[in-house]
C-alpha cells in the first residue's frame, strides 16, 4: 500500500492555468470522487470539480493510468484555472480525500525512478534542482516571520517530545523500577486534549496567513446593470472587465488582483444576480453566488437607477451616485465609477478593512499548504492520543504528532526521546 | 582439507546461538571456549527476557533458536511485564536457575551432531590474501572459512573494584587479547565498561521483612516447547535504598575505581552503578532493590540494582544500610569491567565485517549489552557465517520484520555511544513486532533458511491453518448493534452491522460475550481468540504503519554499490559526504535514516542505486 500525493506542479499562482498533479493508487479515485467520472486516459476532458457540495471549477482533466505514466503509477493532472482560491481549494478538496497527502520535495522524480519510468541521466541533476526547493522551502519557514514558525514548530516537537518521553518512560521501564509511576492517567488525557486545543487555535490563524499569502478575495455583487464591471474596472485603474449597458453581459466570474495599500487582494467581477432563463447565464448566477459565500468580503452593489438595500454583510454600494437618489442609509459608501466621485473613499475603506484582516505587520504562520497539514496532521494525532485506549497506541500516536512538527523543524530521531527518558528518569535496576 | 565450516569463539550467548544456527544449516562447527562447562554461563543477572528483550526472545525462537527453550526448561519464575499496556509491549521474563540454565544448555548443544565443543584459548586469527582462514588456540591450528567472534567482555577485559584492577572477561575467567589482532586488521576498536553487583549469603538475609514479587499464576514460556523444570516457583524479594545507603556511597564517592578516575569509559545510562544513580538522581529518597535467587539450590542472591566498583569494605557498609540486608553476607564483590568492542558500524547487516572477509561478530564486541542482544546477533552471524561456508543464502532481517533488524540496523548504521540495550520504543513498527506474533514473522524465514527444525515448522503451519480458519469464522460472523444488545450487550447504537472481528475492538463485546452470543466460537480456543483480538485492535493503526513499511521497503529495494566513494557523488554538500562515510548504508533506505540527511541528498544518491530484490519493491 503506498500513498497518493499531490502538488501544484505549475508556477504559483495567481496565473492563467494552474495543474495540480495526483499520482498514487487513489489518483483515479480522486478524479471520480472530484469530476463524477473518470475521463478517457491520455485526453483533456472538461470537467466539473465539486467537493462538498460546492462548485470548484470547471478544469481540463487528463488520467494517465499507470504504469504508463510520468510516475509509473495511476497519475491525474487537473488543469485549473489559476486563481490562489481556485488552487486552494481544489488542493485541500483532493488532499481531503483518504490516502492522499502533499507530496514531499523530490517524491515525485523518486517515484518515477524507483518504478522504472526515469532513466539515471535524467534524475541526475535534479539533485540541485530539489536541493533549492527544499532550502527554499526552509528559508521560508524560517524566515517566515523571522523564524517565528520554525521556532514555534520546534517549541510544539519538544512539547510532544516530552510527554512521549514520559509515555515511553511508562512503557519501557515501568517495571524496572518503581521511580517511573504511571503517568498516563487523566492528567496526561486533560493535558493532551489542551494541546490539540491550543493547536486548533494555531491553525485557525493560518487563514490569516493565506490570507496575506494568497491575497483577499472580494466579490462584487448586485443586479444586473448597476454597474460591477466598471466598478471593478475603476479599482483596478485598468479595463480587464467587459463593459455593456447591456445587463447580463458577465456571464462567468473574473478575478482581478488589486492591492489595497500593500495587502494583495483579488476583485471577483460576477454576474448579476436575477432570474433567468437563459442557461448559461442561470450556471454564472450560480457561480456568482457560491464565490460570494466563499469570498472575504462582499461588495452588494446597487444603482441609483434604483436603489435597493439587501440586508447583507459586507459593504453596501451605491453606484451612478452622480444620479440623484433618495433615502440612502448613511453606512452606504456613494461612488461613481463614471467619474471617479467616492472612489478614494473606498479605497481607503478596503484598505482600512484589509488590514484588519491581515495585520500585516504581525507574523503569520502556516502560509503553506505544507506546514498547515503538518499542524493539522499533528493535532489529529494528539486528539487521537488523548482518547487511546491503551498506553502504546498513546505514544503511538504522540510519535505521529511529533513526526508532524519534525517535517518542519528537522527531523525526529528516538535517541532524542531516550535521552529524555535518561535525563529524568532513573532507569534500571 | 579443512576442519571446520564455521568456528565460534567464545561459547556465552552469542556464541551458543551461532553455533546452534550455523549447525542447524548443516555447518559442521567448533565451538571453541576456555572451559568446558561455560556454554551458558549467565554472567551477571539471573534472568532473561523483560521489555524488549523479551520479544529478541521469541523472535529467536521463531527462528528455530534456542535461547527460549534453554530459558523455559531453567525458570524458577515467569512473568509477563507491562500487562496493562498494550500488547504490542508486553514483554515475557523470566527468573532463571543458573545451574539449570547451564545444564539445559549443554542438553540442547549436544543434540547438534555436527557441532563440537572446543577447549582452548584462541591466540590469533589466520588469514590468507587478506581472508579469513582459521585460529590459532593453544589446542593448535583450527581451519574454516568463516569465523564468528563472540567474545563478550574478554576482549581487553579489565576489573575493577575500588583502586583494584585485574584482567579479566569475568570473576575467574582470563581476558583475551585478540584486541589488537582487530586493531592490526584495521577495525575501529574502543571501550566500554559495565559492572555487577556483589552476591550476597541469602541465608543472612532477613526476609521476614521484605515484600514478595510472585510469578504469574499462567507461568509465561518463550517457547512452543518449552518445558517447565518439574520445580515450584519461586519468589524474589523487593527492598530500598535510603538515605542513608546514599550518605555512605557519597562520603566513598572518590575510592569508586568509576569517581576514582581509574575508569573513564562509558557505561550505559539504563544500567547505572548505585554510585551513578546517587551522582544523577541525589534528590530521590531511595532506589527500589530486587533480590533475586540464583537457583534452587543455591544460597547466591542478586540485588539486582547495587551494581557498583567502590572498594569491597564500602560495598559491605552501604549494602548493610538497607533494609532486610542489615546482617548481610556478601560472597563475592561487585566490579566494574572495562573491554574492547569493535565499532558496529564497521559490519554488514549480516554482521559479517567489511574488511576481514569471513570474520563475524556478534554480542558485546558490537557494543551491546544483555544476554539477549547477545543471542539474536549470534544467530544472525552464526547462519551467515554458515551461509558464507556452506554457499547458501544469507539471513537479513531488516526493521520492518522484527526487533532483531531494529538492532542490528541501529547498530550497523549508528554505531554506539554506551552499550546498546533493545527498548521498544527503537522499534518504529512497534504495534506489528509483538513478541506474540514473533512466529507469523519469522518463521516462514526461517523455515525458507533452513534454521527452523520439522517440528516446529509443521506445528506453525498447523496453527496457522487453524489462524486462517477462525479469522475466517470471525469474519463471516455479523450482527447490528440492535442484536447485541438483545445479548444485553451495550454498544452505540449506530445501526452498522459489524463482523466479529470488527466487533471484538470493542470493549463491551468482552471474549464471553462474544461465545455468547456466537456458539459457534466453540470451536476457538481462548487464546487464539484473544490473539486474533489483538490484530482487530490494532488493525487500523498496522494499516497506517504497512504503508510506512512499503515506503521503506522500496527505498531499501534501492541498493548503494559497496564501495561507492560518497565522495565522487555529484550534488552532495561536504557535511553530507561525511555523514555518508561514516554510517556506509548499503540501500537508499539506510540512507535515509542516517541522522541529518536530507532528501536533496537522497535524490542525488539515485543514480548511484541499483534495484535489487525486485518483489521486495512490489
Amino acid at each position: 500500500m503506498t500513498d497518493t500525493i499531490a502538488a501544484l506542479a505549475s508556477g504559483r499562482p495567481p496565473a492563467a492555468l494552474a495543474i495540480i498533479r495526483i499520482s498514487g493508487p487513489a489518483a483515479l479515485a480522486v478524479v471520480q470522487r472530484l469530476a463524477g467520472r473518470v475521463p478517457p486516459p491520455r485526453r483533456l476532458s472538461l470537467c466539473r470539480l465539486h467537493h462538498a457540495g460546492q462548485l470548484l471549477d470547471e478544469a481540463l482533466v487528463a488520467v494517465f493510468p499507470g504504469p504508463a505514466s510520468a510516475s509509473g503509477e495511476d497519475l491525474a493532472e487537473l488543469h485549473l484555472h489559476g486563481g490562489p482560491a481556485v488552487v486552494a481549494g481544489v488542493l485541500d478538496a483532493v488532499t481531503a480525500q483518504p490516502g492522499v497527502r502533499l507530496a514531499e520535495p523530490g517524491e515525485y522524480t523518486r517515484r518515477a525512478f524507483a518504478n522504472g519510468r526515469m532513466d539515471l541521466a535524467q534524475v541526475e541533476g535534479l539533485a540541485d534542482l530539489v536541493s533549492a526547493e527544499t532550502a527554499s522551502q526552509r528559508d521560508q519557514a524560517l524566515a517566515l516571520a523571522g523564524g517565528a514558525l520554525g521556532r514555534l514548530a520546534d517549541a510544539w516537537r519538544e512539547r510532544c517530545l516530552n510527554v512521549l518521553a514520559e509515555a515511553e518512560a511508562g512503557l519501557d521501564f515501568a517495571e524496572d523500577e518503581a521511580d517511573v509511576a504511571e503517568r498516563l492517567d487523566e492528567a496526561a488525557r486533560e493535558q493532551l486534549t489542551a494541546m490539540a486545543d491550543e493547536l486548533a487555535a494555531v491553525i485557525a490563524d493560518a487563514t490569516r496567513a493565506m490570507r496575506i499569502r494568497d491575497g483577499l478575495s472580494i466579490a462584487v455583487t448586485g443586479p444586473p446593470n448597476v454597474g460591477k464591471s466598471s466598478l471593478v474596472n475603476a479599482l483596478a485603474m485598468r479595463d480587464v472587465a467587459i463593459v455593456t449597458a447591456i445587463p447580463g453581459t458577465t456571464r462567468d466570474a473574473i478575478e482581478v488582483p488589486i492591492d489595497l495599500a500593500g495587502v494583495a487582494a483579488v476583485l471577483i467581477d460576477t454576474a448579476g444576480l436575477r432570474d433567468t432563463d437563459d442557461p448559461v447565464e442561470a450556471i454564472g448566477i450560480a457561480r456568482a453566488r457560491a464565490r460570494a459565500a466563499a469570498a472575504d468580503l462582499v461588495i452588494s452593489v446597487s444603482s441609483a437607477e434604483a436603489p435597493a438595500w439587501p440586508d447583507t454583510a459586507g459593504l453596501r454600494l451605491l453606484n451612478k451616485c452622480d444620479l440623484a437618489a433618495p433615502g440612502v442609509p448613511p453606512d452606504v459608501l456613494r461612488v461613481s465609477a463614471a467619474t471617479g466621485a467616492g472612489l478614494p473613499a473606498l479605497r481607503d475603506w478596503l484598505a482600512d478593512w484589509a488590514h484588519r484582516l491581515t495585520r500585516p505587520g504581525e507574523p503569520a504562520l502556516l502560509a503553506h499548504a505544507r506546514h498547515r497539514a503538518a499542524f493539522a496532521d499533528a493535532k489529529a494525532a494528539l486528539r487521537d492520543a488523548a482518547l487511546a485506549p491503551e498506553p502504546v497506541l498513546r505514544a503511538e500516536a504522540l510519535r505521529l504528532a511529533a513526526h508532524a512538527f519534525g517535517r518542519i523543524a528537522g527531523r525526529v530521531g528516538v535517541d532524542d526521546v531516550l535521552d529524555r527518558i535518561f535525563s529524568r528518569f532513573c532507569i534500571g535496576k | 582439507m579443512r576442519e571446520y565450516d564455521v568456528i565460534i569463539v567464545g561459547a556465552g550467548h552469542a556464541g551458543c546461538e551461532a553455533a546452534a544456527a550455523a549447525a542447524r544449516r548443516g555447518a559442521r562447527v567448533a565451538l571453541v571456549t576456555l572451559r568446558a562447562d561455560d556454554p551458558g554461563t549467565l554472567s551477571c543477572n539471573p534472568a532473561v527476557g523483560g521489555i524488549g528483550k523479551g520479544h529478541l526472545v521469541t523472535e529467536i525462537d521463531a527462528l528455530g533458536g534456542i535461547m527460549g527453550r534453554v530459558t523455559d526448561a531453567a525458570r524458577l519464575q515467569s512473568r509477563l511485564l507491562n500487562r496493562s499496556k498494550g500488547p504490542a509491549v508486553h514483554g515475557p521474563r523470566a527468573q532463571v536457575d543458573r545451574a539449570l540454565y547451564r545444564a539445559a544448555m549443554a542438553a540442547v548443544l549436544a543434540e547438534f551432531p555436527g557441532l563440537s565443543i572446543v577447549t582452548a584459548a584462541v591466540e590469533g586469527l589466520v588469514l590468507d590474501q587478506g581472508r579469513i582462514t582459521g585460529v590459532e588456540t593453544s589446542a593448535g591450528h583450527l581451519a574454516a572459512p568463516a569465523v564468528v567472534l563472540t567474545t563478550g567482555t574478554f576482549l581487553g577485559g579489565v576489573m575493577h573494584i575500588g583502586s583494584q584492577r585485574e584482567a579479566g572477561g569475568r570473576v575467574g575467567a582470563q581476558a583475551s587479547d585478540l584486541g589488537a589482532a582487530l586493531r592490526a586488521m584495521g577495525l575501529p576498536v574502543s571501550r566500554l565498561k559495565t559492572g555487577t553487583p556483589a552476591r550476597l549469603d541469602g541465608r543472612s538475609i532477613d526476609w521476614s521483612v521484605l515484600e514478595w514479587q510472585h510469578g504469574d499464576g499462567d507461568d509465561p514460556r518463550f517457547s512452543r516447547f518449552g518445558q517447565r523444570n518439574g520445580h515450584p516457583p519461586i519468589p524474589c524479594a523487593i527492598t530500598r535504598t535510603n538515605a542513608e545507603t546514599h550518605r555512605i556511597i557519597r562520603d566513598h564517592l572518590g575510592e569508586s575505581a568509576l569517581y576514582g578516575g581509574h575508569i573513564d569509559s562509558v557505561g550505559p545510562r539504563y544500567c547505572p552503578s548505585i554510585e551513578d544513580k546517587v551522582v544523577r538522581f541525589g534528590d530521590r529518597d531511595g532506589h527500589q532493590i530486587f533480590l533475586e535467587p540464583e537457583g534452587y539450590d543455591d544460597i547466591s542472591i542478586y540485588p539486582n540494582g547495587l551494581s557498583t566498583s567502590l572498594p569491597l569494605h564500602v560495598q559491605e557498609k552501604f549494602i548493610r544500610s538497607i533494609r532486610g540486608l542489615e546482617q548481610v553476607a556478601i560472597m563475592r564483590p561487585g566490579y566494574a569491567i572495562e573491554y574492547d568492542h569493535v565499532d558496529p558500524r564497521a559490519l554488514t547487516p549480516g554482521l559479517a565485517a567489511r574488511a576481514v572477509p569471513g570474520l563475524f561478530l556478534a554480542g558485546q564486541i558490537n557494543g551491546t549489552t544483555g544476554y539477549e542482544e547477545a543471542a539474536a546477533q549470534g544467530l544472525v552471524a552464526g547462519a551467515n557465517a554458515a551461509a558464507l561456508a556452506l554457499g547458501l543464502p544469507d539471513l537479513i532481517v531488516d526493521r520492518t520484520q522484527a526487533y532483531i533488524g531494529v538492532m542490528i540496523d541501529d547498530l550497523t548504521l549508528h554505531g554506539v555511544a554506551e552499550p546498546y540495550r533493545m527498548f521498544t520504543s527503537r522499534a518504529e513498527y512497534r504495534l506489528r513486532l509483538r513478541a506474540d506474533n514473533a512466529d507469523q514473522r519469522l518463521t516462514p524465514l526461517g523455515e525458507a533458511l533452513g534454521l527452523v527444525p520439522a517440528a516446529q515448522a509443521a506445528a506453525f503451519a498447523a496453527e496457522q491453518a487453524e489462524r486462517e480458519r477462525a479469522r475466517t469464522l470471525l469474519n463471516s460472523l455479523t450482527a447490528t448493534p440492535h442484536q447485541l444488545a438483545s445479548h444485553g450487550i451495550e454498544v452505540r447504537q449506530d445501526g452498522q452491522s459489524r463482523s466479529l472481528f470488527e466487533w471484538l475492538r470493542f470493549p463491551a463485546v468482552t471474549h464471553e460475550a462474544a461465545r455468547r452470543v456466537w456458539p459457534e466460537l466453540a470451536t476457538v480456543s481462548d487464546d487464539l481468540l484473544a490473539s486474533l483480538a489483538v490484530d482487530a485492535n490494532y488493525a487500523a493503526y498496522i494499516a497506517r504503519q504497512e504503508a510506512e513499511v512499503a515506503a521503506l521497503r522500496r527505498d531499501e529495494a534501492l541498493a548503494l554499490p559497496a564501495g561507492l566513494d560518497f565522495a565522487t557523488v555529484a550534488g552532495l554538500s561536504k557535511e553530507m559526504v561525511e555523514r555518508l562515510s561514516r554510517a556506509r548504508p548499503q540501500t537508499l533506505g539506510a540512507a535515509s535514516r542516517v541522522p541529518g540527511i536530507t532528501p536533496a541528498a537522497l535524490i542525488a544518491l539515485l543514480p548511484h542505486t541499483s534495484r535489487r530484490n525486485p518483489e521486495l519493491a512490489a
